[in-house]
Protein backbone atom coordinates (compact mmCIF):
# COMPACT_ATOMS: atom_id res chain seq x y z
CA UNK A 1 0.00 0.00 0.00
CA UNK A 2 2.40 2.81 0.77
CA UNK A 3 4.17 1.74 -2.47
CA UNK A 4 1.30 2.47 -4.15
CA UNK A 5 1.36 5.80 -2.41
CA UNK A 6 4.65 6.45 -2.65
CA UNK A 7 4.80 5.90 -6.96
CA UNK A 8 3.34 9.19 -8.18
CA UNK A 9 5.38 10.73 -6.00
CA UNK A 10 8.44 9.14 -7.33
CA UNK A 11 7.32 9.36 -10.30
CA UNK A 12 6.83 13.51 -10.43
CA UNK A 13 10.68 13.47 -8.78
CA UNK A 14 12.27 11.89 -11.67
CA UNK A 15 10.11 14.36 -14.13
CA UNK A 16 11.61 16.69 -12.07
CA UNK A 17 14.95 15.57 -11.98
CA UNK A 18 14.94 14.69 -15.52
CA UNK A 19 13.57 18.35 -16.58
CA UNK A 20 16.56 20.30 -14.40
CA UNK A 21 19.48 18.07 -16.06
CA UNK A 22 17.67 19.07 -19.51
CA UNK A 23 18.01 22.78 -18.65
CA UNK A 24 21.64 22.56 -17.53
CA UNK A 25 22.34 20.21 -20.47
CA UNK A 26 21.06 23.05 -22.74
CA UNK A 27 22.68 25.98 -21.25
CA UNK A 28 25.77 24.27 -21.19
CA UNK A 29 25.53 23.35 -24.94
CA UNK A 30 24.72 27.19 -25.55
CA UNK A 31 27.70 28.20 -23.65
CA UNK A 32 29.79 26.01 -25.50
CA UNK A 33 28.74 27.53 -28.98
CA UNK A 34 29.44 31.20 -28.14
CA UNK A 35 32.93 29.95 -26.95
CA UNK A 36 32.87 28.22 -30.28
CA UNK A 37 32.30 31.28 -32.42
CA UNK A 38 34.38 33.65 -30.22
CA UNK A 39 37.28 30.95 -31.66
CA UNK A 40 39.98 32.40 -28.72
CA UNK A 41 39.63 30.10 -25.64
CA UNK A 42 41.18 27.37 -27.87
CA UNK A 43 42.32 25.47 -25.29
CA UNK A 44 46.16 23.50 -26.04
CA UNK A 45 46.97 20.57 -24.30
CA UNK A 46 50.36 19.66 -23.96
CA UNK A 47 51.70 15.88 -22.62
CA UNK A 48 54.81 13.61 -22.28
CA UNK A 49 57.83 13.94 -20.53
CA UNK A 50 57.96 14.49 -16.97
CA UNK A 51 61.62 15.99 -17.22
CA UNK A 52 60.22 18.28 -19.39
CA UNK A 53 57.00 19.31 -17.20
CA UNK A 54 58.92 22.04 -15.42
CA UNK A 55 60.14 23.58 -19.03
CA UNK A 56 57.12 23.56 -21.01
CA UNK A 57 55.20 24.77 -18.15
CA UNK A 58 57.46 27.72 -17.73
CA UNK A 59 56.70 28.30 -21.65
CA UNK A 60 52.88 28.04 -21.36
CA UNK A 61 53.08 30.52 -18.01
CA UNK A 62 54.76 32.77 -20.33
CA UNK A 63 52.89 32.25 -23.81
CA UNK A 64 49.47 32.70 -21.48
CA UNK A 65 50.85 35.84 -20.03
CA UNK A 66 51.64 37.43 -23.75
CA UNK A 67 48.08 35.76 -25.19
CA UNK A 68 45.52 35.99 -22.27
CA UNK A 69 43.19 34.43 -24.60
CA UNK A 70 45.43 31.04 -24.70
CA UNK A 71 44.21 28.13 -22.31
CA UNK A 72 46.92 25.77 -22.40
CA UNK A 73 47.55 22.68 -19.70
CA UNK A 74 50.71 20.62 -19.41
CA UNK A 75 50.47 16.90 -17.91
CA UNK A 76 53.45 14.88 -17.72
CA UNK A 77 53.64 11.00 -17.51
CA UNK A 78 56.47 10.18 -19.39
CA UNK A 79 57.66 10.65 -23.49
CA UNK A 80 55.76 7.25 -24.66
CA UNK A 81 52.39 8.12 -22.90
CA UNK A 82 52.92 12.28 -24.64
CA UNK A 83 53.15 10.28 -27.82
CA UNK A 84 50.65 7.53 -27.66
CA UNK A 85 48.12 10.31 -26.62
CA UNK A 86 49.49 12.78 -29.39
CA UNK A 87 49.04 9.26 -31.53
CA UNK A 88 45.09 8.80 -30.16
CA UNK A 89 44.49 12.27 -30.40
CA UNK A 90 44.20 13.18 -27.45
CA UNK A 91 46.39 15.99 -27.48
CA UNK A 92 47.74 18.91 -29.06
CA UNK A 93 51.27 18.97 -28.19
CA UNK A 94 53.76 15.87 -27.00
CA UNK A 95 56.62 16.63 -25.56
CA UNK A 96 59.48 14.04 -25.60
CA UNK A 97 62.74 13.54 -23.91
CA UNK A 98 63.59 10.92 -26.62
CA UNK A 99 63.04 10.70 -30.71
CA UNK A 100 60.10 8.79 -31.95
CA UNK A 101 60.86 5.32 -32.48
CA UNK A 102 60.37 3.21 -36.02
CA UNK A 103 57.22 1.01 -34.26
CA UNK A 104 55.54 4.63 -33.19
CA UNK A 105 56.03 6.15 -36.89
CA UNK A 106 54.34 3.08 -38.38
CA UNK A 107 51.40 3.29 -36.48
CA UNK A 108 51.47 7.34 -37.15
CA UNK A 109 51.27 6.54 -40.76
CA UNK A 110 48.67 4.21 -40.36
CA UNK A 111 46.33 6.83 -38.59
CA UNK A 112 47.22 9.18 -41.26
CA UNK A 113 49.04 11.24 -38.76
CA UNK A 114 51.86 13.75 -40.43
CA UNK A 115 54.11 14.38 -37.17
CA UNK A 116 56.12 17.18 -37.14
CA UNK A 117 59.43 17.47 -34.92
CA UNK A 118 60.45 20.24 -33.32
CA UNK A 119 64.04 19.90 -31.30
CA UNK A 120 63.14 23.15 -28.73
CA UNK A 121 66.06 22.30 -26.31
CA UNK A 122 69.32 19.82 -24.60
CA UNK A 123 69.37 18.37 -22.09
CA UNK A 124 72.35 16.77 -19.93
CA UNK A 125 71.88 13.88 -17.69
CA UNK A 126 73.49 14.02 -14.47
CA UNK A 127 74.80 10.57 -13.18
CA UNK A 128 73.83 11.15 -9.36
CA UNK A 129 75.52 9.11 -6.04
CA UNK A 130 75.39 9.96 -2.60
CA UNK A 131 77.41 12.68 -1.04
CA UNK A 132 79.25 9.85 1.16
CA UNK A 133 80.77 8.02 -2.41
CA UNK A 134 84.32 8.54 -2.96
CA UNK A 135 83.69 7.59 -6.34
CA UNK A 136 84.06 11.34 -8.40
CA UNK A 137 84.69 9.74 -11.75
CA UNK A 138 83.27 7.10 -14.23
CA UNK A 139 83.39 6.04 -18.22
CA UNK A 140 81.13 5.11 -20.50
CA UNK A 141 81.69 1.96 -19.99
CA UNK A 142 81.98 1.60 -16.61
CA UNK A 143 78.61 2.67 -16.35
CA UNK A 144 77.57 0.20 -19.10
CA UNK A 145 78.75 -1.92 -16.41
CA UNK A 146 77.43 -0.79 -13.63
CA UNK A 147 73.73 -0.39 -15.19
CA UNK A 148 73.72 -3.77 -16.85
CA UNK A 149 74.48 -5.38 -13.66
CA UNK A 150 78.56 -6.79 -14.64
CA UNK A 151 79.33 -4.74 -11.57
CA UNK A 152 78.14 -5.37 -8.12
CA UNK A 153 80.11 -3.42 -5.46
CA UNK A 154 81.43 -0.01 -5.95
CA UNK A 155 85.28 -1.32 -5.36
CA UNK A 156 85.38 -3.03 -8.71
CA UNK A 157 85.43 0.90 -10.00
CA UNK A 158 87.42 2.27 -7.33
CA UNK A 159 85.19 3.17 -4.75
CA UNK A 160 84.77 1.96 -1.09
CA UNK A 161 83.23 -1.79 -0.29
CA UNK A 162 79.73 -1.14 -0.49
CA UNK A 163 77.10 -2.75 -3.17
CA UNK A 164 76.01 -0.92 -6.16
CA UNK A 165 72.26 -0.25 -5.62
CA UNK A 166 70.94 0.80 -9.61
CA UNK A 167 68.01 3.18 -9.48
CA UNK A 168 66.17 3.56 -12.63
CA UNK A 169 63.22 5.58 -13.59
CA UNK A 170 60.03 3.34 -15.19
CA UNK A 171 60.08 2.01 -18.56
CA UNK A 172 57.45 4.51 -19.32
CA UNK A 173 60.27 7.63 -19.27
CA UNK A 174 61.63 8.91 -22.61
CA UNK A 175 65.15 9.06 -20.33
CA UNK A 176 65.14 5.36 -19.52
CA UNK A 177 65.11 4.77 -23.66
CA UNK A 178 67.59 6.90 -23.88
CA UNK A 179 70.01 6.11 -20.85
CA UNK A 180 69.63 2.11 -22.63
CA UNK A 181 69.99 3.18 -25.96
CA UNK A 182 73.28 5.67 -25.33
CA UNK A 183 74.92 4.51 -22.27
CA UNK A 184 73.93 0.78 -21.96
CA UNK A 185 74.60 0.66 -25.77
CA UNK A 186 70.56 -1.18 -25.56
CA UNK A 187 71.71 -4.17 -23.76
CA UNK A 188 68.96 -4.53 -21.07
CA UNK A 189 69.19 -2.99 -17.30
CA UNK A 190 69.75 -5.16 -15.00
CA UNK A 191 66.83 -7.20 -13.49
CA UNK A 192 68.06 -6.05 -9.70
CA UNK A 193 67.51 -2.43 -10.78
CA UNK A 194 64.97 -0.78 -8.74
CA UNK A 195 62.85 1.21 -10.99
CA UNK A 196 61.48 4.11 -9.50
CA UNK A 197 58.26 6.73 -10.57
CA UNK A 198 59.55 10.27 -11.22
CA UNK A 199 62.70 12.15 -10.85
CA UNK A 200 61.98 13.24 -7.14
CA UNK A 201 61.63 10.00 -6.00
CA UNK A 202 65.65 8.97 -7.49
CA UNK A 203 66.89 12.38 -5.91
CA UNK A 204 65.53 11.15 -2.75
CA UNK A 205 66.64 7.66 -2.93
CA UNK A 206 70.12 8.37 -3.74
CA UNK A 207 70.28 11.47 -0.83
CA UNK A 208 69.57 8.05 1.17
CA UNK A 209 70.98 5.03 0.51
CA UNK A 210 74.90 5.00 0.57
CA UNK A 211 75.26 2.82 -2.23
CA UNK A 212 72.93 4.09 -5.23
CA UNK A 213 73.66 5.34 -8.41
CA UNK A 214 70.90 7.02 -10.75
CA UNK A 215 70.51 9.23 -13.81
CA UNK A 216 68.49 12.53 -13.68
CA UNK A 217 67.89 15.05 -15.78
CA UNK A 218 70.66 18.44 -15.35
CA UNK A 219 68.37 20.61 -14.09
CA UNK A 220 67.16 18.68 -11.35
CA UNK A 221 70.00 17.80 -10.19
CA UNK A 222 72.15 20.72 -10.10
CA UNK A 223 68.96 21.74 -8.04
CA UNK A 224 69.51 18.73 -6.13
CA UNK A 225 73.42 19.81 -5.74
CA UNK A 226 73.34 19.82 -1.87
CA UNK A 227 71.84 16.51 -1.28
CA UNK A 228 73.53 14.26 -4.15
CA UNK A 229 76.83 14.05 -5.71
CA UNK A 230 77.34 14.82 -9.36
CA UNK A 231 79.69 12.41 -11.16
CA UNK A 232 81.70 13.29 -13.74
CA UNK A 233 81.88 11.29 -16.94
CA UNK A 234 84.74 9.85 -19.56
CA UNK A 235 83.55 9.37 -22.90
CA UNK A 236 86.65 7.01 -23.19
CA UNK A 237 89.54 5.75 -20.99
CA UNK A 238 92.08 8.16 -22.33
CA UNK A 239 89.98 11.03 -22.67
CA UNK A 240 89.46 13.52 -19.12
CA UNK A 241 86.26 13.24 -17.16
CA UNK A 242 83.81 15.86 -17.97
CA UNK A 243 81.18 17.58 -15.40
CA UNK A 244 77.75 18.07 -16.90
CA UNK A 245 77.16 21.61 -17.32
CA UNK A 246 75.42 24.50 -19.72
CA UNK A 247 78.93 24.72 -21.58
CA UNK A 248 79.84 21.01 -21.88
CA UNK A 249 76.55 19.87 -23.08
CA UNK A 250 76.21 22.64 -25.64
CA UNK A 251 79.90 22.06 -26.52
CA UNK A 252 79.26 18.52 -26.85
CA UNK A 253 82.10 17.20 -24.26
CA UNK A 254 79.73 15.99 -21.66
CA UNK A 255 78.71 12.13 -23.40
CA UNK A 256 74.90 11.82 -21.65
CA UNK A 257 73.43 14.54 -23.52
CA UNK A 258 70.31 14.28 -25.29
CA UNK A 259 67.94 16.92 -27.38
CA UNK A 260 63.87 17.49 -26.12
CA UNK A 261 61.35 17.49 -28.63
CA UNK A 262 57.87 19.31 -29.29
CA UNK A 263 55.97 17.00 -31.64
CA UNK A 264 52.71 18.09 -33.08
CA UNK A 265 50.21 17.31 -35.49
CA UNK A 266 50.93 18.58 -39.11
CA UNK A 267 47.27 19.70 -39.42
CA UNK A 268 47.09 21.07 -36.06
CA UNK A 269 45.91 24.95 -35.55
CA UNK A 270 47.22 28.05 -35.52
CA UNK A 271 47.33 28.46 -31.53
CA UNK A 272 49.47 25.66 -31.56
CA UNK A 273 52.00 26.74 -34.56
CA UNK A 274 51.67 29.80 -32.41
CA UNK A 275 53.48 28.35 -29.28
CA UNK A 276 55.51 26.08 -30.70
CA UNK A 277 56.92 29.40 -32.51
CA UNK A 278 57.24 30.96 -28.96
CA UNK A 279 59.30 27.76 -27.54
CA UNK A 280 62.02 28.92 -30.68
CA UNK A 281 62.11 32.16 -30.12
CA UNK A 282 64.39 34.00 -28.21
CA UNK A 283 61.96 34.68 -25.30
CA UNK A 284 61.22 30.80 -25.33
CA UNK A 285 64.93 30.07 -25.50
CA UNK A 286 65.58 32.38 -22.56
CA UNK A 287 63.02 30.09 -20.49
CA UNK A 288 65.43 26.93 -21.96
CA UNK A 289 68.39 28.37 -19.80
CA UNK A 290 66.64 29.83 -16.73
CA UNK A 291 64.78 26.43 -15.93
CA UNK A 292 68.28 24.81 -16.40
CA UNK A 293 68.21 23.03 -19.62
CA UNK A 294 70.39 24.08 -22.64
CA UNK A 295 69.14 26.29 -25.22
CA UNK A 296 69.79 25.04 -28.90
CA UNK A 297 69.55 28.58 -31.01
CA UNK B 1 -0.71 -1.79 -11.67
CA UNK B 2 1.62 -0.27 -14.44
CA UNK B 3 3.29 1.55 -11.96
CA UNK B 4 4.05 -0.96 -9.78
CA UNK B 5 6.00 -3.39 -12.72
CA UNK B 6 7.72 -0.15 -13.69
CA UNK B 7 8.85 0.45 -10.15
CA UNK B 8 9.83 -2.98 -10.20
CA UNK B 9 11.78 -2.64 -13.46
CA UNK B 10 13.17 0.37 -12.90
CA UNK B 11 14.67 -0.77 -8.93
CA UNK B 12 15.74 -4.18 -10.82
CA UNK B 13 17.48 -2.52 -13.30
CA UNK B 14 19.61 -0.64 -10.92
CA UNK B 15 20.41 -3.25 -8.77
CA UNK B 16 21.72 -5.36 -11.28
CA UNK B 17 23.82 -2.31 -12.50
CA UNK B 18 27.18 -3.71 -11.24
CA UNK B 19 27.13 -6.80 -12.52
CA UNK B 20 26.67 -5.48 -16.39
CA UNK B 21 29.47 -3.43 -15.53
CA UNK B 22 31.63 -6.78 -14.01
CA UNK B 23 30.79 -8.52 -17.47
CA UNK B 24 31.44 -5.43 -19.64
CA UNK B 25 34.70 -5.21 -17.56
CA UNK B 26 35.51 -9.15 -18.36
CA UNK B 27 34.42 -8.84 -21.90
CA UNK B 28 36.77 -5.89 -22.41
CA UNK B 29 39.83 -7.64 -20.86
CA UNK B 30 39.39 -10.56 -22.73
CA UNK B 31 38.92 -8.65 -26.20
CA UNK B 32 42.04 -6.65 -25.27
CA UNK B 33 44.24 -9.15 -24.16
CA UNK B 34 43.17 -11.85 -26.84
CA UNK B 35 45.50 -11.58 -30.03
CA UNK B 36 48.10 -12.32 -27.69
CA UNK B 37 46.99 -16.06 -27.50
CA UNK B 38 47.83 -16.47 -31.35
CA UNK B 39 51.44 -14.33 -31.05
CA UNK B 40 53.33 -15.12 -29.30
CA UNK B 41 51.28 -17.50 -27.70
CA UNK B 42 50.55 -18.08 -24.11
CA UNK B 43 53.49 -19.91 -23.43
CA UNK B 44 55.59 -16.58 -23.55
CA UNK B 45 53.66 -15.48 -20.08
CA UNK B 46 55.39 -18.46 -18.37
CA UNK B 47 59.00 -16.92 -18.06
CA UNK B 48 61.10 -15.67 -15.50
CA UNK B 49 61.92 -12.62 -17.14
CA UNK B 50 59.86 -9.28 -17.50
CA UNK B 51 61.63 -7.07 -19.76
CA UNK B 52 58.84 -4.73 -21.61
CA UNK B 53 61.50 -2.41 -23.34
CA UNK B 54 64.06 -3.72 -24.57
CA UNK B 55 66.75 -3.53 -27.76
CA UNK B 56 67.53 -6.92 -27.59
CA UNK B 57 64.39 -9.12 -27.16
CA UNK B 58 61.31 -8.35 -25.12
CA UNK B 59 59.70 -10.52 -22.30
CA UNK B 60 56.44 -11.10 -21.19
CA UNK B 61 56.87 -13.30 -18.36
CA UNK B 62 54.76 -12.80 -15.67
CA UNK B 63 55.65 -15.17 -13.07
CA UNK B 64 58.31 -12.54 -11.34
CA UNK B 65 55.47 -10.23 -11.26
CA UNK B 66 52.88 -13.57 -9.75
CA UNK B 67 55.77 -14.05 -7.21
CA UNK B 68 55.99 -10.35 -6.33
CA UNK B 69 52.34 -10.25 -5.12
CA UNK B 70 52.19 -13.54 -3.68
CA UNK B 71 55.20 -12.53 -1.46
CA UNK B 72 54.06 -9.22 -0.60
CA UNK B 73 50.39 -10.75 0.42
CA UNK B 74 51.78 -13.62 2.07
CA UNK B 75 54.01 -11.40 4.48
CA UNK B 76 51.42 -8.80 4.68
CA UNK B 77 49.08 -11.42 6.07
CA UNK B 78 51.51 -12.96 8.74
CA UNK B 79 51.25 -9.73 10.32
CA UNK B 80 47.71 -8.59 9.43
CA UNK B 81 46.15 -12.24 10.92
CA UNK B 82 47.65 -11.77 14.84
CA UNK B 83 47.06 -8.18 15.08
CA UNK B 84 43.42 -8.25 13.25
CA UNK B 85 42.34 -11.15 15.06
CA UNK B 86 43.49 -10.45 18.50
CA UNK B 87 42.09 -7.00 18.04
CA UNK B 88 38.89 -8.42 16.97
CA UNK B 89 38.77 -10.58 20.27
CA UNK B 90 39.61 -7.42 22.17
CA UNK B 91 36.93 -5.36 20.98
CA UNK B 92 33.88 -8.00 21.20
CA UNK B 93 34.74 -10.05 24.04
CA UNK B 94 36.74 -8.19 26.43
CA UNK B 95 36.80 -4.17 25.66
CA UNK B 96 34.50 -1.87 28.03
CA UNK B 97 31.91 -0.31 26.04
CA UNK B 98 33.77 3.07 26.22
CA UNK B 99 37.03 1.76 25.20
CA UNK B 100 34.77 0.08 22.62
CA UNK B 101 34.05 3.45 21.04
CA UNK B 102 37.13 4.99 20.94
CA UNK B 103 38.78 1.85 19.12
CA UNK B 104 36.11 1.32 16.43
CA UNK B 105 36.34 4.63 14.89
CA UNK B 106 39.62 5.07 14.59
CA UNK B 107 40.23 1.89 13.09
CA UNK B 108 37.70 2.25 10.41
CA UNK B 109 39.27 6.15 10.01
CA UNK B 110 42.62 3.80 9.09
CA UNK B 111 40.56 2.41 6.21
CA UNK B 112 39.91 6.34 5.09
CA UNK B 113 43.09 7.07 4.42
CA UNK B 114 43.85 7.14 0.43
CA UNK B 115 46.83 4.78 -0.43
CA UNK B 116 48.70 7.67 -1.86
CA UNK B 117 48.93 9.03 1.46
CA UNK B 118 50.29 5.71 3.50
CA UNK B 119 52.73 5.01 0.20
CA UNK B 120 54.54 8.75 0.64
CA UNK B 121 54.31 7.83 4.26
CA UNK B 122 56.34 3.95 4.12
CA UNK B 123 58.54 6.26 1.66
CA UNK B 124 59.37 9.02 3.85
CA UNK B 125 59.37 7.22 7.40
CA UNK B 126 59.04 3.32 6.94
CA UNK B 127 61.73 2.95 4.24
CA UNK B 128 64.47 4.35 5.92
CA UNK B 129 63.21 2.73 9.12
CA UNK B 130 63.55 -0.58 7.48
CA UNK B 131 66.75 0.05 5.80
CA UNK B 132 68.71 1.30 9.14
CA UNK B 133 66.90 -1.76 11.50
CA UNK B 134 68.17 -4.44 8.87
CA UNK B 135 71.48 -2.40 7.73
CA UNK B 136 70.48 -2.71 4.18
CA UNK B 137 71.49 -0.17 1.29
CA UNK B 138 67.97 0.96 0.77
CA UNK B 139 64.65 0.58 2.33
CA UNK B 140 62.89 -0.36 -0.83
CA UNK B 141 62.07 -3.83 -0.15
CA UNK B 142 58.82 -6.16 -0.70
CA UNK B 143 58.57 -6.08 3.63
CA UNK B 144 58.15 -2.20 3.86
CA UNK B 145 55.39 -2.62 0.71
CA UNK B 146 54.13 -5.53 3.27
CA UNK B 147 54.18 -3.08 6.20
CA UNK B 148 51.77 -0.88 4.22
CA UNK B 149 49.46 -3.25 3.25
CA UNK B 150 49.00 -4.46 6.32
CA UNK B 151 48.05 -1.20 7.65
CA UNK B 152 45.48 -1.55 4.69
CA UNK B 153 43.93 -4.55 5.56
CA UNK B 154 43.75 -4.59 9.16
CA UNK B 155 40.42 -2.50 9.24
CA UNK B 156 38.64 -4.62 6.72
CA UNK B 157 39.63 -7.87 8.44
CA UNK B 158 39.25 -6.11 12.38
CA UNK B 159 35.73 -5.44 11.34
CA UNK B 160 34.50 -8.82 9.21
CA UNK B 161 36.31 -10.46 12.59
CA UNK B 162 34.80 -8.77 14.96
CA UNK B 163 31.12 -8.90 13.35
CA UNK B 164 31.93 -13.04 13.06
CA UNK B 165 32.58 -13.16 17.13
CA UNK B 166 29.85 -10.98 17.72
CA UNK B 167 27.45 -13.34 15.82
CA UNK B 168 28.55 -16.48 18.57
CA UNK B 169 25.15 -17.12 20.27
CA UNK B 170 25.39 -15.94 23.54
CA UNK B 171 24.22 -19.21 24.84
CA UNK B 172 27.40 -20.93 23.96
CA UNK B 173 29.20 -18.35 26.28
CA UNK B 174 26.86 -18.37 29.15
CA UNK B 175 26.93 -22.38 28.56
CA UNK B 176 31.13 -22.61 28.67
CA UNK B 177 31.19 -20.44 31.66
CA UNK B 178 28.32 -22.27 33.69
CA UNK B 179 30.46 -25.24 33.11
CA UNK B 180 33.24 -24.06 34.99
CA UNK B 181 35.41 -22.41 32.21
CA UNK B 182 37.44 -19.13 32.62
CA UNK B 183 37.09 -16.54 30.09
CA UNK B 184 40.20 -16.97 28.70
CA UNK B 185 39.25 -20.61 28.21
CA UNK B 186 35.77 -19.62 26.68
CA UNK B 187 37.25 -17.34 24.24
CA UNK B 188 39.91 -19.56 23.00
CA UNK B 189 37.89 -23.02 22.99
CA UNK B 190 34.32 -22.09 22.97
CA UNK B 191 33.35 -18.54 21.13
CA UNK B 192 36.73 -18.49 18.47
CA UNK B 193 36.18 -21.97 17.04
CA UNK B 194 32.60 -20.86 16.36
CA UNK B 195 33.46 -17.70 14.72
CA UNK B 196 36.44 -19.48 13.18
CA UNK B 197 34.54 -19.55 9.07
CA UNK B 198 33.63 -15.97 9.49
CA UNK B 199 37.01 -15.24 10.70
CA UNK B 200 38.48 -17.12 7.75
CA UNK B 201 35.93 -15.25 5.21
CA UNK B 202 37.08 -12.20 6.70
CA UNK B 203 40.46 -13.03 5.90
CA UNK B 204 40.01 -13.96 2.58
CA UNK B 205 38.81 -10.32 2.15
CA UNK B 206 41.84 -8.90 3.41
CA UNK B 207 43.65 -10.90 1.05
CA UNK B 208 41.44 -9.74 -1.65
CA UNK B 209 42.27 -6.17 -0.57
CA UNK B 210 46.08 -6.39 -0.15
CA UNK B 211 46.39 -8.19 -3.69
CA UNK B 212 44.94 -5.55 -5.42
CA UNK B 213 46.58 -2.56 -3.78
CA UNK B 214 48.32 -0.59 -6.33
CA UNK B 215 49.34 2.98 -5.28
CA UNK B 216 51.28 2.10 -1.53
CA UNK B 217 53.28 -1.02 -3.33
CA UNK B 218 54.40 1.11 -6.35
CA UNK B 219 56.06 3.66 -3.84
CA UNK B 220 57.49 1.33 -1.50
CA UNK B 221 58.64 -1.92 -2.94
CA UNK B 222 61.33 -1.16 -5.51
CA UNK B 223 59.61 -2.45 -8.43
CA UNK B 224 62.39 -4.98 -9.53
CA UNK B 225 60.82 -7.77 -11.70
CA UNK B 226 63.12 -10.78 -10.22
CA UNK B 227 61.78 -13.73 -8.50
CA UNK B 228 62.75 -13.89 -5.11
CA UNK B 229 60.90 -15.44 -1.56
CA UNK B 230 63.48 -12.89 0.08
CA UNK B 231 61.16 -9.91 2.18
CA UNK B 232 64.15 -7.87 1.67
CA UNK B 233 64.96 -7.82 -1.71
CA UNK B 234 62.83 -5.93 -3.80
CA UNK B 235 60.03 -6.87 -5.71
CA UNK B 236 57.30 -6.05 -8.88
CA UNK B 237 53.85 -6.97 -8.25
CA UNK B 238 51.06 -7.28 -10.88
CA UNK B 239 49.61 -4.11 -9.96
CA UNK B 240 52.72 -1.93 -9.98
CA UNK B 241 53.30 -3.44 -13.04
CA UNK B 242 49.95 -2.25 -15.23
CA UNK B 243 49.91 0.91 -12.86
CA UNK B 244 53.39 2.15 -14.39
CA UNK B 245 53.57 0.84 -17.52
CA UNK B 246 50.01 1.15 -19.16
CA UNK B 247 50.37 4.61 -19.84
CA UNK B 248 53.15 4.38 -21.84
CA UNK B 249 52.51 1.36 -24.14
CA UNK B 250 51.31 1.72 -28.01
CA UNK B 251 47.61 0.43 -27.97
CA UNK B 252 47.51 -3.48 -29.50
CA UNK B 253 50.98 -4.24 -28.96
CA UNK B 254 52.34 -7.24 -27.80
CA UNK B 255 53.22 -5.42 -24.44
CA UNK B 256 49.75 -3.49 -24.24
CA UNK B 257 47.82 -7.06 -24.12
CA UNK B 258 50.61 -8.59 -22.16
CA UNK B 259 49.29 -5.86 -19.34
CA UNK B 260 45.61 -6.76 -20.04
CA UNK B 261 46.72 -10.45 -19.12
CA UNK B 262 47.85 -9.24 -15.52
CA UNK B 263 44.70 -7.53 -15.35
CA UNK B 264 42.99 -11.06 -16.22
CA UNK B 265 44.89 -12.92 -14.05
CA UNK B 266 44.42 -10.73 -11.38
CA UNK B 267 41.00 -10.41 -11.53
CA UNK B 268 40.83 -14.02 -11.42
CA UNK B 269 42.22 -14.16 -8.02
CA UNK B 270 40.67 -11.76 -6.05
CA UNK B 271 37.35 -13.05 -7.57
CA UNK B 272 38.18 -16.93 -6.49
CA UNK B 273 39.24 -15.25 -3.21
CA UNK B 274 35.75 -13.17 -3.14
CA UNK B 275 33.70 -16.37 -4.32
CA UNK B 276 35.45 -19.15 -1.49
CA UNK B 277 35.16 -16.21 1.32
CA UNK B 278 30.89 -16.00 0.38
CA UNK B 279 31.40 -19.79 0.38
CA UNK B 280 32.39 -20.26 3.57
CA UNK B 281 30.34 -17.57 4.83
CA UNK B 282 27.19 -19.41 3.35
CA UNK B 283 27.81 -22.79 4.20
CA UNK B 284 28.37 -22.00 8.32
CA UNK B 285 25.10 -20.01 8.38
CA UNK B 286 27.11 -16.46 8.34
CA UNK B 287 25.43 -14.80 6.02
CA UNK B 288 21.77 -14.52 5.37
Amino acid sequence: MIIKKIVPWLAVLLLLLLQTSCDSGQKEGSKGEAGGEAGSQKMISIKGSDTMVHLTSSWAEQFMGLNPDAQISVTGGGSGTGIAALLNGTTDICASSREIQGKEKELAAQKKIDLVEHAVARDGLAIIVNPANSVAELSMEQLRKIFIGEYANWKEVGGPDLPIIVLSRESSSGTFVFFQEHVLKKADYTPRARLLAGTSALVQSVEADKGAIAYVGLAYALDAKTKVKIVAVKSADDVAAVLPSDETVRAGHYPVARPLYLYTNGSSSPEVKAFVDFCLSDAGQKIVTETGYIAVK
Amino acid sequence: MWKDKAMRLLMLSAASTSIFLVALIFIFLMKESAPFVLKPGLGALIDRQWIPVSFVEEHFGILPLVTGSALVTGLSMLFTIPLSVLGAIYIAEIASPVEREILKPFIELLASIPSVVLGFFGLVVLAPLIKNLFGLGTGLTALTGALLLTLMAIPTVITLSEDAIMSVPRAYKDASQALGASDLQTIFQVIIPAALPGIIAAIMLGVGRVIGETMAVLMVTGNSAIMTWSPLAPVRTMTATIAAEMGEVSFGSMHYQALFWIGLVLLAVTFVLNVIAQRVLVRYGMMK
